[in-house]
């Protein structure tokens, strides 16, 4: 087993023992499917509306390159600097170049998983840069040390005993229990970094081919200020997240709140197309947008999962995984979990480290349904294991279907076998579970089926016959 | 050859093997589904037919936002409702943008006003207790308020004082989030604002225990005045 394997199965194996994680994950996303249900119920029709949606993404996908093409004329038209990166590491370089070419000090960060990606932050830290998230559920876990829990509820995994004692020992805070004056913490710490920051770095949700714009969704305010105050922006941006007009944001963006967190709409929804112009009052004076590969093209040549390129990132699938919501966002060990990360991680990061996500599934099919965009994810999960069993066939398991088919084919060698293990199956209680048993990992957790005294073969001599 | 070049060849030589239609497990489909405009609107949420009801839609939304929404008669109400709301707060400084109706307004007030529009100092903005702002539009279907860096004092006024108020006209109120972005196209013909914002609802955070806060990093309260 790989490494990143052996951490994913003890991991997996702590929380889902954690009674208490499982019941706060559980509390927490009742609600939202509450929420996301209602607000379901008010499109005239949510289904065909997923429909439009994935019909959308596909004709986007399918000619990305031009609708790349197009979107890069459009912001260098009205001044912004396009760069593109082929990696992670690229994308750092060309980011810390900005910053250094503009003598920043502060950067303030709004959310973004694709930033959590490429490991930014520590980059940016390296560089002599102070970075700061500006997202409250960032916030949190950055001052714990912590990656991201979920896509959407960065620290959806905390009580606010654990936040107040981390804002108690981090930040030197009066204890406050209360969500709301732990949020008032932050707000204050928060406004004095986005006065001082001379750089926002913020992510993007969709990119508008036609006018040459990003979209940026936010509750919080923060990627409003992160936008407004520093003196340059900068916005990370995967090449899937391209839309065709701002039009067909008139569909997404109620879909991605509605799916993402169960809103109708999310708080904060904006457009940038362009750095301070004449006549506005504030802004950057500088936008920059870096374009990031980083794998996706590899995605993209795999026709079968193209559509996993369709995401928008809006973590429905994990709301509704039941693997995610036993062994929790941490256990994933990726930037991407849930039902998404384990589809696409095998297909970024090397699919002989990352098989094992696509093999820890139910196979339920909630992620298929629940995903607005309708990307086929149980069945990619399927084809990740076919994928990984044709590439390196695991051998002491060919070895047992060998031994099965060949018992199989001859009646007297089954016979014997069922009699056999009958009569040596009461020996099991003594072994079963321990080093000995040598179906431990089945047993460990599980009670033995018996085997029947009588075979069906008997029981059809005596009553049929 | 540079990154644009290899990325973009990747995707040209990537996309030479078409996938599978989504949603159809790859069958060619009957009746293709209409992504334009009209197609994408008649699947979403119903907005009212005429005006009377798309405003009513919008105060019903507001509602479950937390928005305080109120039609009022004229821009002196509108100065009378934004005097109630400060003399409630204890503010002693607002900051606002001109325009012909928000100068008329904001001047109303009579408390000591900063006006961004010829550019300001963020601390300054930041110790406003009130930013009063115009707007583009007012969506009926999700409540929200459109604002542009062009028509409501730049970026930040909007969100750095701890209350926003709009002050809307009668015909800024539309249907839709697509009615709105076909305002700004015809408004600005092609030469946007360089940022352009749907505010739905004050601020807010989940992300403690998934308990809504109002005013994460945002406004803690919005008030939207209708002029009509």
């Amino acid at each position: 087993m790989s490494t990143t394997a052996v951490n994913f199965k003890e991991s997996a194996t702590q929380y889902c023992h954690d009674l208490d994680h499982r019941q706060r994950i559980k509390t927490a996303l009742t609600g939202y499917e509450v929420k996301r249900d209602e607000n379901k119920a008010r499109f005239t029709s949510w289904e065909e509306a997923r429909q439009i949606a994935a019909e959308i993404k596909y004709e986007v996908i399918s000619h990305l390159d031009q609708y790349l093409e197009l979107f890069e004329k459009n912001l260098k038209a009205r001044g912004a600097h396009v760069h593109w990166a082929s990696d992670a590491k690229e994308a750092r370089d060309i980011i810390c170049r900005i910053a250094q070419e503009n003598q920043v000090k502060h950067i303030i960060k709004s959310k973004s998983m694709t930033s959590e990606e490429i490991h930014l932050n520590e980059a940016l830290e390296k560089n002599g840069f102070d970075v700061f998230e500006s997202d409250l559920g960032e916030f949190i876990v950055q001052l714990r040390n912590e990656p991201p829990y979920h896509l959407v509820f960065p620290s959806m995994h905390l009580t606010r005993h654990q936040i107040s004692e981390t804002f108690t020992a981090k930040l030197g805070s009066a204890r406050v229990t209360e969500p709301e004056q732990l949020t008032m913490i932050a707000r204050d710490i928060m406004r004095q970094k986005f006065c001082l920051a001379d750089m926002g770095i913020s992510g993007v949700n969709f990119g508008v081919a036609e006018t040459g714009m990003i979209s940026v969704t936010e509750n919080e305010g923060n990627a409003r200020l992160t936008t407004a105050l520093p003196r340059i922006h900068v916005a990370l941006m995967g090449i899937e997240k391209m839309v065709r007009r701002m039009e067909d944001l008139a569909i997404f963006l109620p879909m991605l709140a509605t799916a993402g967190a169960g809103q109708a709409l999310t708080c904060y929804n904006t457009l940038f197309g362009a750095a301070k112009l004449p006549g506005e009052p504030d802004g950057p004076e500088q936008f920059h947008v870096v374009l990031l590969d980083n794998g996706r093209t590899a995605v993209l040549a795999d026709a079968e999962q193209r559509d996993s390129l369709h995401c928008i990132r809006c973590g429905a699938c994990l709301n509704v995984c039941p693997i995610f919501r036993n062994v929790g966002g941490h256990s994933y060990g990726t930037v991407y979990g849930g039902p998404i990360g384990s589809v696409i991680t095998p297909n970024l990061r090397g699919l002989q480290d990352w098989k094992h996500l696509s093999f820890a599934s139910s196979l339920c099919g909630a992620c298929s349904q629940a995903c607005p965009v309708k990307i086929d994810l149980a069945h990619h999960l399927l084809q990740n294991r076919r994928n990984s069993v044709k590439e390196k066939p695991p051998a002491f398991e060919g070895l047992l279907w060998h031994g099965f088919s060949f018992v199989m084919q001859k009646p007297a060698l089954y016979r014997l076998g069922a009699k056999v293990g009958g009569l040596l199956q009461p020996l099991h209680e003594f072994v079963k579970g321990s080093a000995l048993d040598p179906a431990k990992g089945w047993t460990e957790t599980r009670e033995t089926p018996q085997i029947a005294k009588q075979t069906f073969t008997q029981w059809w001599k005596e009553n049929r016959q | 050859m540079n990154s644009r070049e290899k990325i973009l060849g990747r995707i040209r030589e990537a996309l030479q093997v078409k996938a599978p239609m989504p949603g159809h497990h790859g069958e060619a489909h009957a009746h293709p589904a209409q992504t334009n405009v009209d197609g994408i609107r008649h699947w979403l949420p119903k907005v009212g037919a005429n005006w009377e009801q798309q405003k009513d839609l919008f105060a019903q939304n507001s509602v479950a936002l937390k928005t305080e929404f109120k039609v009022v008669a004229n821009a002196a109400a509108a100065v009378a409702e934004i005097k109630r709301v400060a003399a409630a707060g204890k503010w002693k400084r607002i900051a606002a943008h001109r325009t012909p109706l928000l100068t008329e307004v904001a001047s109303g007030v009579g408390l000591d006003t900063l006006w961004t529009e010829k550019g300001y100092a963020k601390q300054d903005l930041e110790s406003c207790d009130g930013g009063i702002s115009a707007c583009e539009a007012l969506v009926a279907q999700t409540g929200s308020v459109m604002v542009t860096t062009q028509s409501s004092g730049g970026r930040a006024l909007s969100v750095l004082p701890p209350h926003h108020i709009v002050v809307a006209t009668r015909e800024q109120l539309v249907p839709d989030l697509a009615a709105a972005f076909e305002l700004v196209r015809r408004k600005y013909n092609g030469n946007f604002p360089s940022a352009m914002s749907f505010i739905t609802g004050p601020s807010r955070t989940g992300d403690i225990e998934r308990i809504l806060v109002l005013g994460a990093h945002g406004p803690k309260q919005l008030t939207v005045l209708l002029i009509a």
